[in-house]
């Protein structure tokens, strides 16, 4: 049995999916953030599947698009999770559908 | 790929990336979502050293299972009247029936595209290779990321603080 | 160092598995087969040595601790103690395993787990000596960090499900300390590689054997905040805040007991080896001691040099009271970080410099190490100066983090 790209591809749409499932119906701020992250996740083993698969002119630049990617997860996570903690302190709740009006 | 070990290790790091997924959609706990999520990451890792892109595995422990996770614990932690339950919205059937539409159409994507010829062989190396490209083709958007995590760490700090 | 290829070369245990695994290859098994065995050999020897290692340093930690402390210490079962760790194993072995009524009890259960893992898993790319490796990954260096990193999580979640909150409040403060003290031990790594260009650590090791230097010599900064932070991310005893008996009971162990609590133990023994490890390649050069490698063998230099290493974390541990969580956070921010980033930024300049002049390492290195250890006392004492003694009351009258975690408020004297 041979293992090729299109494995990693659906590797990848499946954690997009369910990253996606996630996003939409969590209730949960920090769930959706998983979700966010998630489909992070399936993005990034596409790329590096293209990358290692694909003979281009640029061997490596899906993983440097990786790197990137990663780095901009870290710091999307970190103020989502300002954001959950000010909303907390503000209204006592991380649920996103209670957070509806666009003032403190 | 067709050796009999990277085979078996293809399959048992799809199973724990794609299995720890779902454990993550399913379970109700959020402090457990996270655990699921870390092993999803780390299932994650291991694709990445399979698809020869060690630097990048370690990356991925490093930032994903390492820092992200320990954030999502800590936002967990300081939120907790309202923060234990991670329940779905009333629109869990459309946003399932959404992602489902959303599978169907990458893998058919992935599936029935013509990819061209394809390499048999992995990279030797990436670490110094990436390092070689982030500092000269690459640089411009190296210093945008830097700046960018500057903002996100002063947005952060005014965000959560109190006055 | 010249090596003989054949198995009975006892100066390198690599060439016995190397012959093994050739002889294997001979008798026509299918490819995968020695990649499995040379792994489960790897790891059986890894967690052997560390068990092992463990059990003596048990032993040894008490009797030096008493020493320092003028006591006497464990001397009733064997000579002169020897077999207390193996009355204490056997205790915590026996011992039942209670599950408070309120845990989580998955994540009660798996904690002491993915505490232990990380620590096992790091060893894997210590060079013991110069083919004994279980994987010399040319991403060694950042993969001990990142292993490392992962088991934060874990101590988080022995505190949250243990439904206790000493436990919770001694997760919340060892994850704060955990990652302020991580920041610092990355910074202080990167100056060892942009000195080294690589961080594969056999290049390491062989890069301090090619200019016939120990990078102590001309990292002593580094090596000083790695030390520091290190000892914090082990949990030993000057900032053992996490599990501070006298505050917080145990912190986020409270509630673990018998061989659950045997694996806490387990990990922080097995990362301080690490740590020791990671020293020892880095800055005091490996498997090698000018030449004398040659003739003895090169892992029982580096088992000396780990072992002085921990050794060096035990008297710390006798000497220096215990800080407060405060004083360690604000110590990390203020204090490790800017020297850790100076210490970058000056090697960063000094290769810059060699590289444009082309200067013979012979002349270079000495001048740079002499240079270093002059900045780095002037900075350490300066930054020490200023942030101390001139100004006595500059601490963090007030940080959010501290409340949260729930130490005692300080407020500013002017207030008072």
């Amino acid at each position: 049995m041979e293992v090729g790209l299109e494995h990693f591809l659906v590797i990848g749409a499946l954690l997009f999916g369910i990253g996606l499932l996630l996003s939409l119906s969590k209730r949960n701020l920090i769930g959706v953030l998983m979700g966010i992250e998630l489909m992070f996740n399936g993005a990034n083993v596409t790329l590096v599947a293209f990358a290692r698969f694909l003979e281009g002119a640029e061997a490596l630049a899906g993983q440097v698009l990786v790197v990137f990617a990663i780095t901009i997860a870290a710091a999307e996570a970190a103020v989502a999770l300002a954001i959950a903690m000010a909303l907390y302190r503000r209204r006592q709740t991380v649920d996103v559908d209670r957070a509806d009006i666009l003032r403190g | 790929m067709t050796g009999v070990g990277e085979v078996a290790a293809f399959w048992i790091l799809a199973t724990i990336t794609v299995g720890s997924a779902v454990v993550v959609a399913l379970v109700r706990d959020l402090v457990r979502a996270v655990v699921a999520l870390v092993g999803s990451f780390l299932g994650v890792a291991g694709l990445f050293i399979l698809l020869s892109a060690e630097f990048l595995a370690v990356v991925q422990v490093l930032i994903y299972a390492g820092a992200i996770s320990i954030l999502m614990v800590f936002a967990i932690a300081l939120t907790p009247r309202s923060a234990r339950d991670n329940a779905e919205t009333a629109m869990r059937w459309l946003a399932l029936a959404l992602a489902l539409a959303m599978v169907g159409l990458l893998i058919a994507v992935a599936t029935v595209t013509e990819w061209g010829p394809q390499a048999k062989e992995g990279f030797q190396e990436t670490a110094s290779a990436i390092g070689e490209a982030l500092l000269n083709r690459y640089v411009l958007p190296f210093e945008v990321a830097s700046v960018l995590l500057l903002a996100a760490m002063l947005g952060a700090v005014v965000m959560v603080r109190e006055d | 160092m010249t090596l003989l290829d054949s198995w009975w070369d006892l100066r390198d245990l690599g060439h016995a598995v190397a012959a093994f695994l050739e002889w294997l290859g001979d008798r026509g098994v299918p490819s995968w087969l020695p990649y499995l065995v040379s792994t489960l050999v790897g790891l059986m020897a890894l967690l052997l040595w560390a068990l092992l290692s463990q059990l003596f340093f048990i032993w040894a930690e008490r009797r030096l601790l008493a020493r320092i402390q003028v006591r006497l210490g464990p001397n009733r079962a064997g000579p002169f103690g020897l077999l207390q760790p193996v009355a204490d194993a056997l205790k915590v072995l026996s011992k039942e395993m209670i599950t408070p009524r309120g845990a989580d009890k998955v994540l009660f259960w798996l904690a002491p787990i993915g505490v232990v893992v990380p620590a096992i898993v790091a060893l894997g790319v210590i060079p013991f000596g110069q083919r004994m490796v279980l994987a010399d990954l040319n991403v060694g260096l950042l993969f001990i960090v990142a292993v490392s990193s992962t088991a934060t999580l874990f101590v988080f979640l022995a505190g949250w499900g243990s439904a206790n909150k000493y436990s919770l409040l001694g997760a919340m403060r060892s994850v704060a300390m955990l990652i302020s003290y991580e920041v610092v031990q990355v910074l202080a790594l990167l100056a060892v590689a942009v000195f080294v260009g690589s961080i594969r650590l056999g290049d390491i090791v062989s890069w301090q054997g090619r200019y016939n230097t120990w990078l102590i010599f001309l990292q002593p900064l580094g090596l000083l905040g790695f030390l520091i932070a290190s000892s914090v991310e082990v949990n030993r005893t000057p900032s053992d805040i996490a599990e501070a008996e006298s505050e917080i009971v145990a912190g986020y162990h409270t509630e673990y007991g018998g061989i659950r609590w045997g694996m806490f133990q387990m990990a922080e023994y097995i990362a301080g080896f690490v740590v020791a490890a990671t020293v020892a390649v880095l800055w005091l050069g490996g498997w090698t001691l000018w030449g004398l490698e040659e003739w003895v063998p090169g892992w029982l230099i580096f088992l000396i040099k780990l072992y002085g290493v921990f050794f060096l974390f035990i008297w710390l541990r006798g000497t220096l009271p215990r800080l407060r969580i405060d004083q360690l956070m604000g110590f990390a921010w203020k204090f490790l970080l800017p020297l850790m980033l100076l210490n970058v930024l000056l090697a960063g300049l000094e290769m810059v410099v060699w590289k444009e002049t082309e200067a013979p390492a012979e002349v270079v290195l000495p001048i740079w190490a002499v240079g270093n250890i002059a900045i780095g006392v002037g900075l350490v004492v300066g930054w020490a100066l200023l942030m101390g003694h001139l100004r006595p009351r500059n601490r963090p009258a007030r940080s959010l983090l501290v409340r949260e975690v729930g130490q005692i408020y300080y407020r500013p004297l002017e207030e008072v």
